[in-house]
């Protein structure tokens, strides 16, 4: 079989993990339970690229367009006092935005480049701008304890009591990887990426599908910025997300442009992350608070540069479609 | 009867350029049409109108009677019309069944019948002779298989009405012939066919109509039986036309090209040309015959100085040429027309005249010194344009705005006009041919396969089935 960085990695988690529960299983279960939440807006906002690029646009503004959601999920849920709200108008931004990068992309045929890093700066401008103190939200969303799933030994500590967004954002992923995979929708989604005037001569819309697909892209960006906001914090920040937005386009990478792989590599990121925070409870190793904040970042480069020039990203992708020009 | 298609007084601009201009045409059931015309003449504009991928500026398209409206690509699918386009619309990544189902898949509960459009595929590539992997993938098969995924996936459809653009240029005679039985075949079964070309030999032998266009203008309908050959190319190029380049027996004097049990590996890092040895003597042409893939790309390239020549020389005038500096072997007296003109020819954001220069830019009398001379530029660009019939309002407009038979002309101009020793030209007939063959323009033919070359013929002597049979990879009796 040929050797896969990712298997690897699967399999060298999987025999850690066994041998750490069998030191200390509840501190083990708690670290892998907390790589989750690390996890999970990474992953989320990786699905946002993955749908955006396999359709060949190029999204860099994923981070503001969880920020900017974030934002109005979190004054919104505090004003109107009810988060689920708070949640539908995350959303609702997300897709705003989604549809301010189709237009500039698709209709206007705007570098893509350039219009990602107009969404960022804008968000990140409007909500420093609109940003209040003393506001709150009445609580954040409640754990789920899972039923039959949460009493699986071993596993079911680790998956149960997570909240609603954290399941419905999992479902999605794998949903995500059928649809791209197991229906017409994936295939002249994936075909448009690659080829567009292959899908264009077959009858397929290259400019609704990128449309339908960076829109759709673009509530996922808002759900993951309610997550943020919602669900694992509880509040909002100038600057809240962090630079996670653009973790998840090398996540994104990392992962082969696959939810699944994607997936697994968002928890990877999680569990460094955790693991790291862990040993720093425990006083084991004595880092700097400034050096674990890097983490994320480093993983970064380390993993771009593993995966330079081995990955292939969609043919397509970042180049505006010109029908007349088959 | 109704007609399967009608297409009345259409006509289409692309800025100063009128492409198409009042057009009409008609195709019935069971009707082989020609489209023939020289490059340039509207022939892929007109299909792609009528195909929904240009919107034109007047005129109507019907369908079995039916007005289609501009840009309906996915209307004109449904009422049964299919294209087999020059340049294949195949996702390279996917396989054979995946780009025969796209847009049009078999699915249960929302998902693709993978194994259904699979069976699918096989019971179509039989039912039509044209066998398939249906799991290949599209990037690894050779053009001749491409081609075939093309016009399977039309079949898919159940067209009524099969449009091929160009479909023969990237064949062997062979593969043509094929191609050309097939077309009858689907014809015999009720298929209206459009078929565009500029080869003579084709529409003499497969159409009952023939249409022909010339600088986006309708010149006339004919027939093969109404017309001969010679006819259909003096419509086609408007003047009296030499079918038969007429070309006296080449004078050598000695060797202008020698390469020497050359070896290059291809992009894959395969062994390409493997120990070519050969030798072009000055006042004779030399052709290369074979199939695309057999190394004649990688040949070119290292003769050009494009390609790392893994182990031989090339000696121009006896003088051996460096390796990988494209720019020292011209210097050395090599012209090169390359294959690919959009890529190795020209610059297309650059104007005409530019381009016109691209090779000596800097030197005399384009520049003195450091400095450009524009006025010797513009001056050398409205000469080579007048002189080769490069069609364009004029030489400063970018070559992007050019057809592809005058992007053709371009490269030709430039590289022809400064009389080098040797010229090496990959597919220079390509998009601007009459009826010129390898065989008539060659003083001697070398075929290729398989990185070697199998025979050399006298071009007096040879006979193109025989060639044909070599290019293929078949042993013939060599000479």
């Amino acid at each position: 079989m040929k050797f896969r960085l990712s298997y690897f990695v699967i399999i060298s988690s999987i025999l850690l993990f066994a041998y750490f529960y069998s030191q200390n299983s509840i501190v083990t279960s708690s670290v892998v339970f907390t790589a989750i939440p690390f996890a999970l807006p990474l992953a989320l906002a990786a699905m946002v690229g993955v749908m955006c690029e396999r359709t060949g646009i190029v999204n860099i503004g994923i981070e503001g367009t969880m920020l900017v959601s974030a934002f109005t999920a979190f004054f919104l849920g505090a004003i109107l006092k009810n988060i689920t709200a708070g949640l539908f108008i995350g959303i609702m931004t997300g897709v705003l935005v989604g549809l301010l990068l189709s237009v500039m992309t698709i209709t206007w045929k705007m570098d893509q480049i350039i219009a990602g890093v107009i969404i960022n700066i804008m968000a990140a401008g409007i909500t420093s701008f609109l940003y209040r103190q003393n506001f709150r939200i009445p609580s954040t969303f409640a754990p789920i304890d899972l039923p039959i799933l949460g009493d699986i030994p071993v596993v079911g500590p680790i998956i149960s009591d997570h909240g609603p967004i954290t399941y419905l954002g999992i479902i999605f992923i794998f949903g995500l990887w059928v649809a791209l995979y197991k229906t017409p929708w994936g295939l002249r989604s994936r075909s448009v990426g690659e080829h567009p005037s292959s899908a264009d001569t077959a009858g397929v819309s290259v400019v609704r599908l990128r449309y339908l697909n960076v829109t759709i892209a673009g509530a996922v960006g808002g759900l993951a910025g309610s997550y943020l906001a919602l669900e694992a914090v509880g509040i909002f920040e100038r600057g809240f997300t962090a630079g996670k937005g653009f973790t998840a386009l090398a996540i994104m990478i990392f992962g082969r442009w696959n939810p699944l792989g994607a997936f697994a590599a968002a928890l990877f990121f999680g569990l460094s992350q955790a693991v790291t925070n862990q040993l720093m409870i425990d006083e084991v190793v004595q880092i700097p608070q400034q050096f674990v904040t890097m983490l994320p970042y480093i993983l970064t480069i380390l993993i771009l540069a593993i995966s330079a020039g081995k990955v292939r990203p969609p043919a397509a992708e970042g180049i505006p479609y010109e029908k007349e020009k088959v | 009867m109704t007609n399967l298609l009608d297409v009345e007084r259409l006509s289409k601009r692309f800025g100063s350029v009128l492409a198409n201009q009042e057009i009409s045409l008609s195709v019935k059931p069971g009707e082989i049409v020609a489209l023939l015309g020289e490059n340039g003449a509207g022939k892929s504009t007109l299909v792609k109108a009528v195909i929904g991928l240009v919107k034109p500026d007047s005129g109507t398209i019907r369908v079995k009677g039916k007005e289609l409206p501009y840009g309906d690509t996915a209307g004109a699918i449904a009422r049964g019309i299919g294209m087999v386009h020059q340049h294949f619309q195949l996702v390279p990544v996917m396989s054979v069944t995946e780009n025969l189902i796209l847009g049009d898949e078999p699915t249960k509960f929302g998902l693709i019948q993978m194994q259904k459009a699979r069976r699918e595929t096989a019971e179509l590539s039989k039912r039509y002779g044209l066998a398939i992997d249906p799991d290949a993938i599209i990037e690894d098969l050779p053009v001749g298989m491409a081609q075939r995924v093309e016009i399977l996936k039309a079949l898919r459809r159940d067209v009524s009405l099969l449009i091929l653009d160009e479909p023969t240029a990237v064949l062997t005679p062979q593969e043509t012939d094929e191609l050309l039985e097939v077309l009858r075949n689907l014809a015999s079964k009720g298929v209206g066919i459009l078929f565009i070309t500029h080869k003579l030999r084709e529409v003499m032998a497969i159409a009952d109509r023939v249409v022909v266009l010339r600088n986006g203008k309708l010149v006339g309908v004919t027939s093969p039986k109404e017309s001969s050959e010679s006819q259909l190319a003096q419509m086609m190029v408007g003047r009296e036309v030499v079918l038969h380049v007429e070309k006296g027996p080449g004078n050598p004097t000695g060797a202008a090209l020698e390469v020497r049990e050359l070896e290059v590996l291809d992009d894959r890092r395969l062994e390409a040309v493997r120990g070519i040895s050969l030798q072009v003597n000055a006042g004779e042409i030399l052709g290369i015959a074979g199939v695309e893939g057999n190394g004649q790309r990688e040949l070119v390239e290292a003769i050009c100085g494009m390609r790392n020549r893994r182990k031989g020389k090339v000696l121009v005038a006896g003088k051996e040429v460096p390796n990988l500096k494209p720019h020292e072997v011209h210097a050395a007296g090599v012209a090169h027309i390359p294959e690919d003109r959009e890529r190795h020819g020209l610059v297309a954001t650059y104007s005409i005249s530019d381009n016109l220069v691209l090779n000596r830019f800097d030197q005399e009398p384009y520049a003195k010194g450091w400095i450009r001379d524009l006025d010797a530029v513009a001056r050398n660009g409205d000469e080579l344009v007048r002189r080769y019939d490069i069609r364009t309002p004029n030489a400063s407009a970018p070559a992007s705005s050019l057809s592809g038979g005058n992007k053709q002309k371009t490269v030709v101009a430039r590289e022809l006009s400064q009389n080098l020793p040797v010229v090496v030209a990959s597919q220079p007939t390509r998009g601007v041919d009459v009826g010129s063959e390898i065989l008539s323009l060659s003083d001697r033919v070398a075929v290729l396969y398989g990185g070697k070359i199998v025979a050399t013929f006298d071009s007096k002597l040879a006979n193109r089935d025989e060639i044909g049979r070599l290019m293929a990879g078949s042993e013939g009796s060599r000479s």
